[in-house]
């Protein structure tokens, strides 16, 4: 049951690139957020707020997770917050770099 | 993560959509007799779901996005559709972890197991020599055991799991139950003994004296995330940092057990009516239990502390096992039967009667150990009579092909 998220190596996170979700990672909505399984690790995360789960659902969709973060209206004070997030996120292999289109 | 308003602890106390550690006992039916069973199991239940039910509780887990499932019995290998029913389980997004005796793990199953995603095996282990283990677990069961953990490994199934309930007598073996499980390429994982169950019976003798339980949490904290815990020693978090793990009472917030029949409970150790929320047979089936029962309800409110708020250690121990509590005859807003303060030993003195556990299947003879303490007076019967009635799957079962440790 641990939360899988490690914070290693904040600050790498590469806002610009566009990310996806793990095509092996479903997300379960909750009270708080969002819970998140990969069927791969076996690991769980946690999302602590509605507004990252509407950031991880819209990587896919985004070109950037950048333009994922404006479109969930995240003010730019609060970026470097998600950019760790989402960091934390990549390194347990939730979510990954896509080809870019 | 980011910040949230909350912290998860808190968040998870008032309850999620779904539970996120589900266990799901198949079958009261079991080959061994171990002193300490949770669930008080033996006998098979004629009221056990159905495969088709069985089917219907995995759509309805995967709806609800419950992504896995801790399944367990009684033995549940021993149901003949336990096989189709892992199968069906991780190919509907609920993946399997099991545990079990071994029994069941011939090395051509272990083969088939090793070969699937998403399965993972837990194999009961309550001792490292077979003195030890045999002695809760019943003669042979270490044999057994060992040759299912050979079976798994040869068949290069890596990462099994090998469950030790913490007694008096093993937890000085901790380091030797720890190389048994590296020599295998397995996961140790040990988890507190509860006096739920046949472990009503035998708490007294068999449950961690206090410097045997400072000895497990400075274990623990020097192996860290190693060794497994199913979070279950949040209670001697009292003793100073806060272990690995949700410290806190998931029981209807984030856990809950589903028995042979389909009655669900707050946590597998809770197999009592005070507990019993619902069964997954009613017109709302698990989700209705899980969102509507008036017990589960209440566990999600916020929870009074009673005579623990007031002590230093409230903060991180949370009072304790809600079960280990209740079979003792404690309040469940008071101290742990096993508090690192001494309280829980001071309100034992005061406790009222213990509540019985029930439901019981176990074996209508007398369990090994009870058998032990007596003069044998005939070799004869060393088994109990078939009878063309039992219930039992494993009638006149008797386990062949066992190869010595």
């Amino acid at each position: 049951m641990a939360c899988a998220a490690s914070t290693d190596r904040v600050g790498q996170f590469d806002l610009d690139a566009p990310w996806q979700l793990d095509a092996q990672v479903r997300v379960r909505p909750e009270a708080f957020g969002a819970l998140l399984y990969h069927f791969g690790t076996r690991q769980l995360s946690f999302l602590k707020s509605p507004a990252l789960l509407a950031v991880v659902r819209s990587l896919g969709a985004q070109p950037s997770a950048r333009a994922a973060c404006a479109a969930a209206g995240v003010p730019s004070g609060d970026l470097m917050h998600y950019a760790r997030a989402l960091q934390a996120l990549a390194a347990s292999q939730m979510i990954r770099k896509r080809e870019a289109a | 993560m980011s910040a949230g308003p909350l912290p998860l602890v808190e968040q998870f106390q008032r309850g999620l959509a779904a539970p996120i550690c589900l266990t799901w006992e198949l079958t009261y039916a079991c080959n061994l007799s171990c002193v300490h069973c949770l669930s008080s199991s033996g006998r098979r239940d004629p009221r056990e779901l159905t495969t088709a039910e069985c089917r219907a509780v995995i759509d309805e887990l995967q709806r609800m996005q419950v992504f896995y499932v801790n399944i367990g019995g009684g033995e549940p290998t021993v149901r003949p559709d336990f096989w189709d029913l892992v199968d069906y389980a991780t190919g509907h997004e609920v993946g399997v972890k099991f545990s079990t005796n071994g029994v069941k793990i011939t090395p051509d199953i272990a083969r088939r197991l090793a070969g699937r995603d998403y399965v993972d095996v837990q194999i009961s282990l309550d001792g490292a020599t077979p003195e030890v283990n045999d002695a809760v677990r019943g003669r042979g069961s270490y044999a057994v055991a060992l040759r299912a953990m050979r079976n798994l490994a040869g068949a290069g199934f890596a990462g099994f799991k090998i469950s030790v309930v913490m007694t008096r007598h093993n937890v000085g073996q901790l380091e030797e139950l720890k190389a048994i499980a590296d020599g295998f390429g397995a996961q140790l994982r040990i988890t507190r003994l509860r006096p739920s169950g046949r472990g009503a019976d035998v708490w007294d003798e068999l449950h961690l004296a206090p410097g045997q339980q400072r000895e497990l949490y400075d274990w623990l904290v020097a192996h860290g995330t190693d060794v497994l815990t199913g979070d279950s020693f949040f209670h001697l978090s009292g003793y100073g940092g806060a272990l690995p793990g949700l410290n806190l009472c998931g029981a209807g917030r984030v856990v809950c057990l589903i028995d042979p029949v389909g009655d669900v409970y707050a946590c597998p150790f809770a197999i009592h009516p005070s507990f019993l929320a619902g069964n997954v047979r009613d017109p709302g089936g698990l989700a209705g239990v899980w969102r509507r029962s008036e017990l589960f309800r209440d566990l999600r409110r916020p929870q009074a502390g009673g005579a623990c708020e007031s002590c230093s250690a409230y903060g991180s121990c949370r009072g304790g096992c809600m079960a280990a509590k209740f079979f003792t005859g404690l309040p469940l807003d008071g101290p742990d039967p096993e508090c690192v303060k001494g309280h829980g030993e001071r309100a034992l003195a005061a406790a009222a009667a213990a509540p019985r556990p029930a439901p019981d299947h176990s074996h209508r003879a007398a369990p090994y150990r009870a058998a032990e303490r007596r003069p044998v007076p005939l070799t004869l019967l060393a088994r109990p009579p078939v009878t063309a009635c039992n219930a039992d799957p494993l009638a006149g079962f008797l386990p062949g092909g066992l190869s010595p440790p």
